[in-house]
């Protein structure tokens, strides 16, 4: 076997899985991904009724409704809008009135937010992404006791 | 005062680390030994001061001086004191001056150990080692100093409860011995670019320092996420989080470097290709380390981040990273392509596992980054989660692993594919008899999980192929074959556990994914739950106070069949100090498979909620990494060995030094 033919079969191994690759990935991401929005974002966004999103924002004080079982509703801020949510499940050990949290899940079509994953961050003083700008426009923002 | 002698020790440091950044280097330009030599002491040097300079820290902590901000603010009076010890480096200022302490450590060692080097390309390693040195004491020194006082505080602020965990004193340490153990194959890389020669005794040098970094590394990551598992109470063990993505991604392009440096060692060729796997696995290392920190990345768990440091850290990435990789440009052509091989060899399969290997690396690469230039480019923010991993990563591992049980059986430059397939019969009908037992008892399900179960039980038996073959006890009867396989090299024996533990891993991933049951409820004391087979009862609550917490816990008695099997204690802990509650889970091991209870919140009417899991064979993943590893150590040893021999009698092939 010579040197050419011996490297048009490597170069034909490498293109076939980087060609799976690229091709897995882009799929992948059209898939896969999900956007993050604060609750004015998500109503002024047109959000299919299937399509994940993430949304983010401050717990309401005094909004936090348990019901029966595991259900437990909340409401999230982000000081202009704000939408409520559904959730079963047991909640992060640092949920809390006041702070910033993260949901996953789908808008319903009565505008409640149906989420499936709640994550709040392991550390005190954490604010969702793009909240802390948001909240230090409008002069609520209280820098963490540091 | 030993707070201010920890920050002199650090600055003295740096400045050796200046010197050391020049002298060698120049010597080996000039052809002067005196200069070259130098960089044993300095080396040595730099090692001391920064072990002195971290041992002062880790003084403040103990002595709990809350004059020192960085003590005040990570420490807390009644913390136990295994956690003062570890909180030393459980912030960012801390784990820094650990992660430097590590590369000077390693430094040190290639003074120790390399004596046998070619004179030149140990002074510039180490040149090219005080570098790096030189720029991360520059960059604890100057925006991240660990040692900066305050007036003194009466109480401090406690360290997160997260990490107030055993785990914390092995993870870092051990994910850091293997991120900065690439610094050495980084170094040696740089240096054989620098000179512009590389030959087999170049990869001689790399594969072990290659090998101890990739046993850490694996070890580190697998503690790592049984930590996540048990602390968290998610009851995960991957989340594809930033953090972890970014401790995977040397992995995989160090375990190629690996095979690639082995074909390297033995046939004197892909030479161009393992310099820049050296450079790439060590630019992911630091990736790793400094991307998250920066702030660039979030995630879920970062220390809290300054954005001022991300300037900086990007801009030291981007000199390293882009630096090398343009060393590369420039020198790669210098060096020498070797020895032709048929794609079906052993060579061949090594290839074929770095082309997969690397993608993959490049598709978590990817995923990880791609909501960074997203929000760049658009301003949306997005998330990339499990979903995309999932459906890149799996189906670049499946070829590799179907593929890996071949590799060991095919001769250097031209293999026998048909021959390594007869060998592999016995293990495909082990799989194939895994896939029907389980069809058998699943009924019904996806026949998913039956076929990714027979595919990694596929890997696990193939991979002892290569010693049944060394062994063949059925023609040669038991006592020949023990001999045999006592006379086996130990790296036949390293390559079998290694790609065992793979094929564990596997099995122990697919398992718990396909097979786990979650079962979420409101239970009150006296009442009974039926959860994964097991029956449980809850048998009332209990409190008790920790040196810096207080802990409210249901009893659980856990029932089969009747029987008393387990006595569970989940609890919730709050932390006064950081008013931080945090949950304990409780952990049962049957055999391989584990129950996992996670505490809920409290219900009006004295229920509590209650999270169980049933996590069938979800031990397997952690064992198949120490399996990994241990067949890591095995190759270690095994050319220690080998190589003992070589020295003692004169091989024709050896490369002179020069």
């Amino acid at each position: 076997m010579t040197r050419r033919t011996n490297r048009l079969i490597w170069i034909g191994v490498i293109g076939i899985v980087l060609a799976g690759a690229v091709g897995l990935s882009m799929f992948a991401l059209r898939e896969g991904i999900s956007f993050a929005l604060s609750p004015s974002e998500l109503k002024a966004a047109s959000v299919g009724p299937k399509q994940k999103v993430r949304l983010f924002g401050l717990v309401e004080e005094g909004s936090v409704n348990r019901g029966n079982g595991l259900d437990v509703s909340f409401v999230l801020t982000d000081t202009d809008e704000t939408i409520k949510v559904s959730y079963t499940n047991i909640l992060p050990d640092l949920f809390r009135e006041g702070q910033g949290i993260i949901t996953e899940g789908v808008l319903g079509a009565d505008g409640t937010f149906m989420a499936d994953t709640v994550l709040a961050k392991h550390d005190e003083n954490y604010m969702p992404e793009g909240m802390a700008e948001k909240l230090k426009e409008k002069g609520v923002w209280k820098e963490a006791a540091k | 005062m030993i707070v201010e002698l920890g920050h002199v020790a650090l600055l003295i440091a740096f400045a050796l680390a200046v010197i050391q950044s020049v002298v060698p280097v120049w010597g080996a330009y000039i052809g002067d030994r005196k200069m070259m030599a130098s960089a044993d002491s300095s080396a040595m040097g730099i090692f001391v001061f920064t072990g002195l300079s971290f041992c002062a820290l880790m003084w403040a902590y103990l002595q709990s001086d809350f004059s020192v901000v960085n003590v005040w603010q990570n420490s807390h009076s009644d913390m136990p004191t295994l956690f003062k010890v570890t909180g030393t480096w459980g912030n960012h200022e801390g784990s820094m001056l650990l992660w430097v302490l590590i590369l000077a450590l390693f430094a040190a060692a290639v003074s120790v150990l390399g004596g046998n080097l070619p004179e030149k390309l140990r002074a510039n390693v180490q040149g090219v080692q005080a570098w790096m040195l030189a720029t991360f004491l520059a960059f604890i020194i100057w925006t991240s100093n660990p040692f900066e006082r305050q007036p003194t505080a009466i109480e401090g602020q406690d360290l997160n409860p997260i990490l107030q965990d055993i785990g914390l004193a092995i993870h870092p340490p051990m994910l850091y011995l293997g991120y900065v153990g690439f610094s050495i194959t980084f170094a040696f890389a740089i240096a054989a670019l620098l000179e512009g020669r590389i030959d087999a005794a170049w990869a001689r040098w790399v594969r072990p320092w290659a090998l101890i970094a990739w046993v850490f590394l694996t070890a580190g990551i697998a503690m790592g996420s049984y930590w996540a598992y048990y602390e968290l109470g998610w009851g995960g063990w991957w989340f594809w989080d930033p953090v972890e993505n970014a401790s995977f991604l040397p992995w995989l392009s160090g375990t190629a470097l690996l095979h690639s440096a082995l074909v390297m060692e033995k046939r004197d060729a892909l030479k161009i290709w393992t310099v820049l796997l050296a450079i790439l696995t060590f630019s992911l290392s630091l990736l790793g380390t400094f991307l998250v920190r920066s702030g660039v990345l979030t995630s879920v768990h970062t220390f809290a981040s300054d954005p001022s440091r991300g300037l900086v850290i990007l801009a030291i990435l981007a000199v390293f990273v882009g630096g090398s990789l343009a060393l590369f440009a420039v020198r790669a052509n210098k060096l020498e392509a070797g020895g032709l091989f048929a794609p079906v060899s052993r060579e061949g399969a090594l290839v074929l596992n770095n082309i997969l290997l690397s993608t993959a690396a490049a598709t978590v690469l990817l995923g990880t980054l791609y909501p960074v230039v997203y929000e760049a480019i658009t301003g949306a923010k997005i998330s990339v989660g499990a979903p995309f991993f999932n459906l890149t990563f799996i189906p670049l591992m499946i070829p590799l692993i179907l593929a890996l049980p071949f590799g060991p059986l095919l001769a250097w430059k031209k293999g026998d594919i048909l021959g390594a397939a007869q060998r592999l019969v016995f293990a495909a009908v082990v799989g194939i008899l895994a896939m029907v037992l389980v069809l058998g008892f699943t009924r019904g399900g996806s026949i998913l999980a039956p076929v990714m179960i027979a595919i990694a039980v596929w890997l696990m038996v193939g991979s002892f192929a290569e010693l049944a073959q060394r062994a063949s006890f059925r023609t040669a009867g038991w006592s020949t074959g023990l001999r045999r396989l006592a006379g086996t090299p130990r790296s036949v024996y390293a390559t079998a556990f290694a790609h065992f533990g793979v094929g564990v891993t596997m099995l122990g991933i697919v398992v718990v994914t396909a097979y786990e049951t979650e079962t979420v409820t409101a239970l009150k004391p006296g009442e009974t739950v039926e959860a994964g087979g097991y029956t449980l009862r809850h048998d009332g609550y209990v409190d008790e106070q920790g040196s810096n917490f207080q802990s409210q816990g249901a009893r659980l008695t856990v029932f089969l069949d009747g029987e008393v099997v387990a006595e569970a204690f989940p609890t919730k802990r709050f932390y006064p100090a950081r008013q931080m509650p945090t949950s304990e889970a409780s952990i049962h091991t049957f055999g391989f498979s584990q129950l996992y209870f996670a505490l809920g919140d409290l219900q009006p009417g004295g229920a509590v909620t209650l999270r169980i899991w049933w996590k069938p064979y979800v031990t397997l993943i952690w064992y198949g990494a120490v399996i990994m590893s241990f067949g890591g150590l095995l190759s270690l040893t095994g050319r220690r060995k080998r190589l003992a021999k070589k020295a003692a009698k004169p091989s024709p092939n050896a490369v002179p030094a020069t």
